[in-house]
């Protein structure tokens, strides 16, 4: 019985692989698989009278009571309108650009300077274009529009827009970019066989362009529709830090207030595992959207 | 007709191309124009060119000496986790692009998966694990955060690029006696050169702007980020916008400077991460 398992392992095992992936296993299981299982534990631990700690649902039904975290939720859901408009416009300016108009790379490099930039210089700039005396309301008066002048970032009906112009304003250039360098990969053929065939401009772009993008596309969608869910941290930060009260609050907003400010370690937890959850639904496509990728042998 | 046509056309796509760009980089100009005015030839007019430039904003800057300390923060801490994680992944990718084993296969889905798992999620427990061990507050804590945060996409970049190397160059080499380091260091590693350099930029544009973590793990004014150490001079300044600005300016321009110096390489870098 042992006989087997020692000339398999003497012929065949070889830990070389396994000490190669080591110390990325280590420091993934320290910065991923630790938080994950304890943000589980914790969201199930709540404080009693005494003390101590109990096992229940406490943090959750709390959490689901809180109009304050219904409000971040909102807030987020809200954002995911800023992922078809940049990717309409992203896909729009790279068809302009692929057609190698005059400066192009000029374009393409302003298009794709403020992707560079780290959101908190944009968040401090965009304080004062938006404030009152900004640029925005500047022009509107300067055009006679002056009664459409606003608090931007003040006002709490206008604020989560306002936010949402500014994800789109940074993040469209990697859509750009992206675009762009797939559309370099396409087959020059298809072009000239439509333009021999009479397709304008609009039918190249609509039955070319577009699915012949259809995965890079995907993904962008997908790598977005995430952003907004769960990595808008940094926007919301440098220009409200979620004010005016919780009008631009947002889930991750939600976790840093509880978790630092507020001490409610089941809270966050509980709200933690709740946006780990949403997240992992996108996890789910973008494993698919890869996986489809890495079949038909695209780059 | 066809002629007045394709001129409107062309019109239309530069009238299009010029609004974007010009709002993509008015921000900069804003902080730059500003930056170099007082605080009431601001007030006069916020948009205009300055008048009478003055530097007198980036010697306050310079004065109040925080800004040049949060930079070599930015450097120590992205430099040590970007070189950390790419030594690590160097090794575990080549394992799983090259070696046979169990669990590979896996191991590769789940760095796909870690890659879009937001800090949030993570930082509450990451807090209070470290806390006893005396990692808040350290430059070794945030810089093991970030290092482990960026390991699943190297890992992911790097297995794309070693398997674009053809299978002969191994078998050649190992039947020439070379071992599993050599092949490794003599033959991947510099045949992946550029694969690396893209990987670096990506990576170290991400913790570098990074805000959440850098926020709460380095409190200390002294050993803030130059993001998150931004965010607090704002708050310390905010009635002098142009004093604000200079500061900002400063703070965006390493990363406009290697962009500009290296813009192919920023370009690959964030396409190949995403798409490959």
């Amino acid at each position: 019985m042992t006989a087997i398992p020692r000339v398999r392992s003497r012929r065949r095992f070889d830990a070389t692989p396994y000490l190669f992936i080591g110390p990325a296993v280590a420091l993934i299981a320290l910065v991923y698989g630790y938080p994950i299982v304890r943000i589980v534990i914790d969201s199930f631990l709540a404080p009693t009278a005494s003390g101590g700690k109990t096992v229940s649902t406490a943090n959750y039904s709390n959490v689901v009571a809180d109009p304050v975290f219904w409000k971040s939720a909102g807030n987020n859901l809200f954002l995911l309108i800023g992922v078809p408009i940049m990717t309409a416009l992203a896909l729009l300016v790279a068809a302009v650009l692929f057609e190698r108009i005059r400066g192009w790379r000029v374009y393409r490099t302003l298009v794709f300077t403020p992707y560079i930039l780290a959101v908190p210089v944009i968040g401090a700039t965009f304080v004062y274009l938006y404030g009152f005396n900004g640029i925005v309301n500047t022009l509107l008066r300067d055009t006679g529009l002056g009664g459409l002048a606003q608090d931007w970032l003040g006002s709490p009906s206008l604020v989560v827009p306002s936010i949402l112009s500014v994800i789109v304003y940074r993040e469209f250039g990697f859509g750009v970019m992206l675009f762009l360098a797939r559309m370099a990969s396409v087959n020059v053929e298809l072009y000239e066989a439509a333009m021999l065939d009479g397709a304008g401009w609009w039918a190249r772009f609509r039955y070319i362009t577009i699915p012949q993008l259809r995965s890079v596309i995907g993904f962008f969608v997908v790598i977005e529709l995430i952003t907004m869910l769960s990595w808008v941290f940094a926007y919301v930060y440098s220009m409200t830090g979620g004010g005016p009260g919780f009008a631009s609050s947002v889930l991750e907003i939600y976790i840093w207030k509880n978790a630092f400010a507020y001490r409610a370690v089941g809270i966050a937890s509980a709200v933690a595992v709740l946006l780990l959850l949403a997240t992992s639904v996108f996890v789910i496509i973008q494993l698919f959207v890869r996986k489809g990728d890495a079949d038909t042998g695209e780059e | 007709m066809s002629l007045l046509r394709r001129l409107a056309a062309s019109v239309a796509r530069h009238a299009l191309m010029l609004s974007i760009a010009i709002a993509a980089i008015y921000p900069v100009y804003y902080m730059l124009v500003t930056s170099l005015k007082t605080k009431s030839a601001w007030t006069a007019d916020q948009f205009g060119l300055p008048f009478k430039p003055t530097l007198d904003n980036y010697a306050a800057v310079f004065a109040d000496g925080r800004i040049p300390v949060w930079l070599l923060n930015s450097v120590l801490v992205t430099s040590a986790s970007v070189i950390l994680a790419t030594v690590v992944a160097t090794f575990a990718a080549y394992a799983i692009a090259r070696i046979p084993f169990t669990g590979a296969t896996f191991l590769l889905r789940l760095m796909i998966a870690l890659m879009v798992i937001p800090p949030a999620v993570l930082i509450l427990p990451l807090f209070l694990g470290f806390q006893p061990l005396g990692l808040v507050n350290t430059y070794q804590g945030v810089i093991l955060i970030y290092a482990g945060m960026i390991v699943p996409i190297s890992v992911y970049m790097l297995v794309s690029f070693f398997r674009t190397l053809p299978v002969e160059l191994f078998d050649a080499a190992r039947i020439d006696g070379a071992s599993t380091l050599r092949i490794l260091f003599s033959i991947v590693v510099p045949l992946s050169a550029p694969g690396f350099v893209t990987l670096i930029v990506v990576n170290a544009l991400w913790v570098w702007n990074e805000l959440l973590i850098a926020l709460v793990f380095l409190q200390d004014d002294n050993q803030r980020t130059l993001m998150a150490g931004l965010t607090q001079f704002k708050g310390h300044f905010s009635v002098n916008e142009p004093l604000v600005m200079a500061a900002t300016f400063l703070s965006a321009l390493p990363m406009l400077l290697l962009f500009l110096m290296g813009q192919r390489y920023f370009v690959r870098g964030l396409v190949a991460g995403a798409v490959k």
